[in-house]
């Protein structure tokens, strides 16, 4: 067809409109603004703004904080909110991929056994390592080891049984092997009552206030599975018409979903290694974001990495000012609030997800 | 000039042979129409083509294997209209017709000029202009059907399968599309592959038509040749009428019994 007259271009991709990333980049600085400002111990705004400006060596401002409100606002406050950043980031975004791949707006970035997996590998450590090794290191690696053989079985039992297009084998297959995991974490927790207290606080999920050691073990995961699916993005829009017809449009389905989801495993198993099991931030931040601006996976995914990092800042606030001195497991207050939250999405969003 | 040529193809689903070693071939700028009772094979022959289902034979377009192809390659060549597409309902008409651009791009590229010129050239030859920015969700049965093809054409590949591309359209809407379909072929040189239920509507508009029947293909020629009172009778088990109309045929279906009769 002959293109002489410039083609006015009527189509294009709904990309990410500025509006919205906007809002989601206002969200999480105000969210973090507040992770820092918020606590136990009273640091004013002057004072924390002054010690960030020397940080970052604006000339002629030198921090008006004491010695130790410096060490609570840069070795505790700030290391936990950047924790709860990448954390709540992952988890969205690993949910938003899930939702896409498996074209199922119910599951979370635990579908495939990862949160079962990494629960058996951390309460084995809890009961059986000797107390100088449980210490901060062999806690986290324990969790993701396990998170990952869970993984690796739940996608070697769905592929062996059969169809492997068919993606309800492998939520099926997570199911049987996330019951699996449980029931032998279940077991080993029976044997070991006196490590209760300990696996339980840690399956309930919190945010460590541990420095930035955390911060620096789970950086490079979540980086390189946050890159991987960002750039695939486009292609989670293009599995939405299903298996065949997206490989009728030339895609290598059965590698991108590998791709898609190892990313999203790797990612998942590292936040869930430093902060147990935070329930629901995999699923509310994605379908609030699909509510509010109505998109495809293209703009949804950088929307939920900045909204689920906005997200469980805030949430951690709360956990850690509500009955201050003492915490509140993250995991119940994102279920408290994400809970009745799902309630309505399930209520109001029947079609259309 | 041959663009499609199938060997020996059989395709067995679960043990069965439900393409029983096809031989065909398609000339360029064809439009073949494929009918045949339920589960003579018609989909599953188109599936195979577009090598959407492993069969065993040898498929080839413009003397190339299809085997042997990457599979962005063989999309560029050929587009497939499924009968019963998945069409999201939150994403746009512009984004779905976008997708069609997937071949042409690597997998972390992102469309630009000439592929948004595609798509908007693809809706326009639907008479879809303005209905970019509308949701799926919200188009009649029609517009779907008209999106779909958009999407297939803006994929821009020189043979186009369709499978059942007017069951859901009325019969007004089916005359569109398929007229339209019958432009595009004149103006474009597209190859056309139809799997058809309408017998009359098919031999309004194909050149060719090719019988199957659980799998094999039992005619294969112009529609007054396929389309005699005796293989549908034996074929469809129906019995109907032809009648020739300006050159083409018409089929009409015939009561057999009627219920006085039966009670009678």
């Amino acid at each position: 067809m002959d293109v002489t007259a410039a083609p006015r271009l009527d189509v294009r991709p709904r990309g990410l409109a500025p509006v919205w990333a906007f809002a989601a980049v206002a969200f999480l600085v105000l969210s973090v603004i507040v992770g820092v400002l918020v606590g136990p111990i009273d640091l004013g705004t002057g004072d924390v703004l002054s010690s960030v400006g020397e940080r970052l060596r604006v000339p002629g401002v030198s921090s008006s904080l004491s010695a130790t409100e410096e060490s609570i606002l840069w070795e505790i406050r700030m290391p936990r909110v950047i924790l709860a950043a990448l954390v709540g980031g992952m988890l969205s975004l690993a949910g938003a991929t899930y939702q896409g791949v498996f074209r199922n707006p119910l599951v979370d970035p635990y579908l495939l056994g990862v949160a079962a997996g990494a629960g058996l590998g951390a309460t084995l450590a809890i009961a059986y390592l000797p107390g100088v090794l449980r210490g901060q290191q062999a806690l986290p690696i324990a969790a993701f080891v396990g998170g990952a053989v869970a993984v690796v079985l739940t996608y070697s039992v769905g592929r062996s049984a059969g169809r492997e297009r068919d993606t309800a084998t492998l939520v099926l297959a997570g199911v049987t092997v996330a019951s699996f995991f449980t029931a032998l974490q279940t077991f080993v927790q029976q044997q070991n009552t006196d490590t209760l207290q300990q696996v339980y606080t840690w399956i309930l999920g919190s945010i460590p206030s541990s420095g930035w050691s955390d911060v620096v073990l789970i950086l490079p995961y979540v980086a390189l599975a946050t890159t991987v699916i960002l750039l695939y993005r486009r292609m989670i829009d293009v599995l939405s018409v299903g298996d065949e017809e997206a490989t009728s449009l030339g895609v290598d389905v059965r590698r991108i979903r590998l791709v898609l989801v190892v990313a999203a495993t790797v990612g998942t198993a590292a936040a869930v290694a430093v902060c147990g099991l935070i329930g629901f931030v995999g699923i509310i931040v994605p379908h609030a974001i699909r509510m509010l601006a109505g998109v495809g996976y293209r703009a949804l995914l950088p929307l939920s990495v900045l909204a689920g990092a906005g997200f469980l800042v805030l949430a951690d606030v709360i956990a850690r000012t509500a009955l201050a001195p003492a915490e509140i497991p993250l995991g119940i207050v994102t279920a408290f609030f994400g809970a009745p939250f799902f309630m309505l999405v399930l209520r109001t969003t029947r079609s259309g997800v | 000039m041959t663009t499609i040529g199938l060997s020996e193809v059989t395709v067995r689903l679960g043990g069965r042979p439900v393409v029983d070693g096809i031989d065909l071939d398609v000339a360029e700028g064809e439009w073949l129409a494929l009918i045949g009772p339920n589960g003579a094979g018609k989909t599953t022959l188109l599936r195979a083509i577009a090598r959407l289902v492993s069969y065993s034979g040898s498929i080839s377009l413009g003397g190339r294997d299809i085997a042997a192809m990457q599979r962005a390659e063989l999309s560029r060549m050929l587009a497939i209209v499924p009968q019963d597409p998945l069409v999201p309902p939150w994403m746009t008409v512009g984004e779905y017709v976008l997708l069609g651009r997937t071949p042409h791009l690597g997998p972390l590229a992102k469309e630009g000029r000439r592929d948004r010129a595609a798509a908007t050239r693809a809706l326009e030859r639907l008479d879809l202009r303005g209905f970019g920015e509308r949701r799926l969700g919200t188009l009649s049965g029609g517009e779907k059907q008209r999106v779909v093809v958009a999407r297939a054409l803006a994929q821009e590949a020189a043979i186009v399968l369709l499978d059942e591309p007017t069951a859901a359209l009325d019969i007004g809407h089916q005359q569109q599309a398929l007229d339209l379909l019958d432009v595009l072929r004149a103006e474009s040189g597209l190859t056309l592959i139809a799997a058809m239920h309408d017998l009359t509507m098919a031999a309004q508009y194909a050149d060719r038509m090719v019988l199957l029947d659980r799998g094999r293909v039992v005619a294969d020629g112009a529609p007054p040749d396929v389309l005699t009172e005796a293989s549908i009778a034996s074929y469809y088990g129906a019995s109907i009428d032809v009648i020739p109309v300006d050159g083409r045929v018409a089929v009409i279906p015939r009561r057999t019994t009627s219920a006085t009769q039966r009670l009678s």
